[in-house]
């Protein structure tokens, strides 16, 4: 549905991020800065491990 | 306790009720009933939009019960979470999902986490109605 990989990996970090923001930081500015520390710790994360299993594809 | 202490500490437990279930029943109505409006409606958005993709990812929602593939069933209670998007996508004939799909997985996924984000936001919507949870947010 969604396309690629990628795009599957960020959309659903952002929903996950925006909910996990909502629920734990009780601030806009709060709420905002845990929000996007939270979706680039998905993102990055994802494609360090991914990166880092690329010499085992089985 | 006095008489008014005591109608208010039961209409507070009602009030905790209702906000619980209604958050289990459509995932944000918990924290729109507790006035939370953009609270409640960016949890909705979110998590409506997480479980529906979801499906559309053709996941599986069918419901394991029995004890001999417990993960099976852990799986298919997280979904249940979600609520009402969880039963509507049912009664639409989705509980198959196409497990030869590509992003079966992924659907899995999303509906399951979906779910479980869901039963943080019941436990946050009955925190609020308790008042445990800051009064200054939105």
């Amino acid at each position: 549905m969604l396309g690629s990989h990628l795009v599957t990996l960020i959309v659903f970090s952002g929903l996950v991020s925006t909910v996990f923001a909502l629920l734990l930081r009780d601030t806009t500015s709060e709420r905002l800065r845990f929000g996007l520390t939270a979706f680039a710790a998905f993102v990055l994360s994802t494609l360090v491990i991914g990166w880092l299993t690329n010499p085992f594809p089985r | 306790m006095s008489d008014t202490g005591a109608a208010v500490a039961a209409r507070d437990s009602s009030r905790t009720v209702a906000a619980g279930l209604l958050a289990w029943v459509f995932p944000g109505l918990g924290h729109l009933y507790l006035r939370r409006r953009g609270k409640g409606l960016l949890l909705m958005a979110s998590l409506v939009a997480l479980f529906v993709m979801g499906v559309a990812m053709k996941s599986r929602l069918a419901m394991h019960l029995g004890l001999e593939d417990p993960l099976a069933l852990l799986f298919g209670l997280a979904q249940v979470g979600a609520g009402a998007p969880y039963v509507i996508a049912r009664l639409l004939g989705y509980e198959l999902g196409e497990v030869t799909s590509p992003s079966y997985e992924y659907g899995n996924t999303f509906t399951a986490v979906a779910g479980l984000l869901n039963i943080l936001v019941i436990l946050d919507a009955l925190d609020t109605a308790r008042g445990v949870k800051d009064r200054k947010e939105a």
